[in-house]
């Protein structure tokens, strides 16, 4: 992983302390609630329900046992002992005091972490599939761009006080892990007939009350350009994208009201700066600078590939241990490693949710188990990915029955991964001052009526997506199955949507989901998600055939029907969505 | 970058008016259109102006960082200058953008703001207020 150099460390530390000194001017009265708003969301700090929310950066999602572990300690001290793993690769506190929020920072620079950048109308922390640098369908290691990215979005002056915010995704690999055309740049690497390195770059995706699915604007753009690009694409939208409305703010509104003329604006920009000269491209010497930090440490060498136990697993755990490595299990880039999935999803604790006990038995095994990338054997890396779970991406073979009995042990070895509970959900009404609805009681219902593992085997993999408005933190507009709170009357009503997609092989082309039809109670939801697995089940072709390809073969038709037929409170007078 | 206090500021004479000049004397760049973007290159007469009001609408509105960037890089070397919603935590984001001086709100702290603009010594992207703001660089190690 990216190691802090003298300047990272010290760049956190002065942002600290200037968020700081912002803070004491706005408890001193200088800087009123409404300034202080756009300088304290920079930082990562919402106001919310009850408290201030706090989302710390975790660049494209890569954290070590050590961050893990002053994030328990935070946790611990100034919120409720538990963080929140996010879509976004972040993770995020619920109960900090604003008072509290800059020795918080102060407290995160000290192992490299921050919260720039994670909120407001700025270039937001880049994500990336989770698997990067191991994954074996690899074009390209997306890690150092992320890395570059980062560093040229950091506190980019012409780019902090955006129409709106602004979220950047990159991928690597053959398989889109990253769901980068639901983001405003989606960056893929891709090589071209003469087998040089670019990226095809996507402009204008988005979720929101207006979901788009982000086009193509340039099909290949030589790594050298690839800053230049970003940066004509961010100045065109910086000078054009809407400042009066909103919710016509994002670029998507942009790029889909101005069609070409935007493809045009950034082509012509972009040419204006690769005009300048050499100056502009990145070179081979900043790509192997920025590469360096990525390169696998000598223990990943040599490692045999036949498998040789460190621990066997008793009779009564064998079955267990097999779900779980047939379901949390990725290949590996490297012979004799496997990248490892701890599940977060499991009925009693929010999809996401972390105890700080969770967080430093994560610590534990990433140390264990995933520490070949430090070149001392201290400091465990692992990977925080969009569908809210961590992953260890440095697994010997040989060691998966000792780490399976470790995560046993935690709590961390759900053996659910893809499958029904594995359900990616916002905080919802009950934390999130937005929300018209609250996401976590559907989440816990479908939790606890989903637990048994070879009824989720037998379903199989399927998205299902909860977000409390629709502002789709949840991303309820790719979930094979959505579900969106809203609010009628005051009262709490969801949506469901059917055939969304995050643009996985699986899912099929981005795109967002087809309402159902019109709202349904609260206690019917859990119903009708029965409904429309039992209709799944009933008349899938085979077992082989998956949710998403049943409904593509069979229509949405008869899963309306069955979802219309759960209908109780809401069979009589339906209300209008 | 020099800070000015709002009782302090004497709009530009607006002697030499154009399409791209306000009544106020801050220029007002006309970028509404997409496809026009012969928009973007400034004439002659704009660029001859020893200096340039450039206005923050409102908070949040940060257009003008574009502009005072282009400014520079089509050449423009005399004072380019922050006018409007002026506040001393965004003066910072305005000096690396290529502004040299600021006429701060009247509730303003200039002090404060001296403060800020020297909170960090080195940063990400290309150095400060240089014409080649948005050469691609990233930092060496240090």
């Amino acid at each position: 992983m990216y190691h802090y150099n003298a300047f990272d460390s010290e760049f956190v530390k002065l942002r600290a302390a200037q968020y700081r000194d912002q803070l004491e001017r706005h408890l001193r009265g200088e800087l009123s609630g409404e300034e202080f708003r756009p300088l304290r969301l920079q930082n990562g700090w919402y106001i919310q329900r009850h408290a201030p929310m706090l989302r710390v950066a975790i660049p494209y999602g890569v954290v070590s046992s050590a961050q893990l572990r002053t994030l328990a300690d935070i946790a611990d001290r100034y919120d409720r002992g538990y963080a929140h793993a996010t879509t976004r690769q972040n993770f995020q506190y619920n109960w900090i005091d604003l008072e509290d929020s800059a020795d918080v920072m102060d407290a995160l620079a000290a192992v490299g972490l921050h919260g720039i950048q994670t909120s407001g109308n700025c270039i937001r922390n880049v994500t990336t599939d989770a698997y990067a640098g191991v994954a074996p369908d690899e074009i390209a290691d997306p890690r150092p761009w992320c890395e570059i990215i980062r560093q040229w979005s950091t506190l980019h002056p012409e780019f902090a006080t955006l129409p709106r915010k602004f979220k950047i995704a990159v991928s690597g690999a053959e398989e889109d892990r990253a769901a980068i055309g639901w983001h405003d740049i989606g960056l893929q690497l891709r090589k071209n007939e003469s087998g040089d390195l670019g990226f095809e770059v996507r402009v204008g995706g988005g979720m929101g009350r207006t979901p788009i699915a982000a086009p193509v604007l340039n099909a290949f753009v030589p790594w050298q350009d690839i800053l230049t690009y970003l940066e004509a694409t961010l100045r065109t939208y910086n000078l054009f994208g809407r400042r009066d409305n909103l919710y016509k703010a994002r670029i998507k509104i942009l790029v889909k009201a101005e069609g070409a003329a935007f493809t045009q604006a950034v082509e012509a920009e972009f040419a204006t700066l690769q005009a300048r000269g050499p100056a502009h491209r990145l070179t081979e010497a900043v790509l192997s600078r920025f590469s360096a930090h990525f390169e696998d440490k000598p223990g990943v060498a040599g490692v045999p590939s036949h498998f040789v136990a460190t621990q066997s697993i008793a009779n009564e755990d064998a079955k267990a241990y097999s779900s779980w490595t047939k379901r949390n299990l990725r290949a590996h880039r490297v012979a004799g490693f496997k990248a490892v999935a701890l599940s977060l999803k499991r009925a009693g604790q929010a999809p996401g949710d972390m105890t700080s006990a969770q967080l430093r038995a994560a610590a534990d095994l990433a140390e264990r188990f995933s520490a070949v990338q430090s070149p001392t054997g201290q400091g465990g890396e692992l990977r925080v990915t969009h569908e809210q779970n961590l992953v260890l991406p440095w697994v010997r073979e040989a060691d998966l029955p000792a780490l399976y009995l470790a995560a046993k042990a935690a709590g961390l070895a759900a053996a659910n991964l893809g499958l029904l509970s594995d359900l990616i959900a916002c905080p919802g009404g009950d934390f999130c001052a937005l929300a018209n609805a609250r996401s976590l009681p559907i989440a816990e219902q479908l939790l606890q009526r989903y637990e048994d593992i070879d009824e989720l085997q037998d379903i199989g993999d399927i998205d299902l997506h909860i977000s409390g408005c629709i502002n789709s933190c949840g991303h309820h507009h790719s979930g094979h199955i959505g579900v969106l709170g809203v609010d009628k009357d005051g009262q709490e009503w969801y949506q469901i949507t059917l055939g969304g997609s995050d643009g996985s092989t699986l899912s099929g082309d981005t795109q967002p989901g087809k309402v159902v039809g019109p709202s349904f109670a609260a206690d019917e939801v859990p119903d009708v998600v029965e409904a429309l697995i039992n209709t799944y089940l009933a008349q899938r072709d085979t077992s082989a055939e998956r949710f998403v390809d049943a409904l593509k073969r069979l229509g949405h038709e008869p899963f309306k029907a069955a979802a219309n037929a759960a209908r109780r409170s809401t069979a009589r007078q339906p209300v209008a969505a | 970058m020099k800070l000015i206090a709002t009782n302090a500021h004497q709009s530009r004479a607006s002697g030499q008016k154009d399409s791209k000049t306000a009544e106020n004397g801050a220029v007002e760049l006309d970028l509404s259109a997409l496809n026009e973007r012969a928009a973007l290159a400034f004439d002659a007469q704009l660029l001859a102006q020893a200096m340039i009001e450039l206005p923050f609408v409102k908070a949040g509105d940060g257009r003008a960082y574009s502009h005072a960037a282009l400014l520079r890089r089509a050449g423009y070397s005399g004072d380019i200058r922050a006018v409007g919603d002026v506040t001393v935590d965004y003066l910072l984001l305005m000096k690396r953008c290529g502004f040299t001086s600021a006429v701060l709100r009247a509730d303003q702290n200039a002090a404060v703001g001296e403060q800020l603009l020297a909170h960090y010594e080195r940063f990400y992207q290309a150095s400060t207020g240089a014409l080649d703001l948005h050469a691609p660089r990233v930092l060496e190690p240090a």
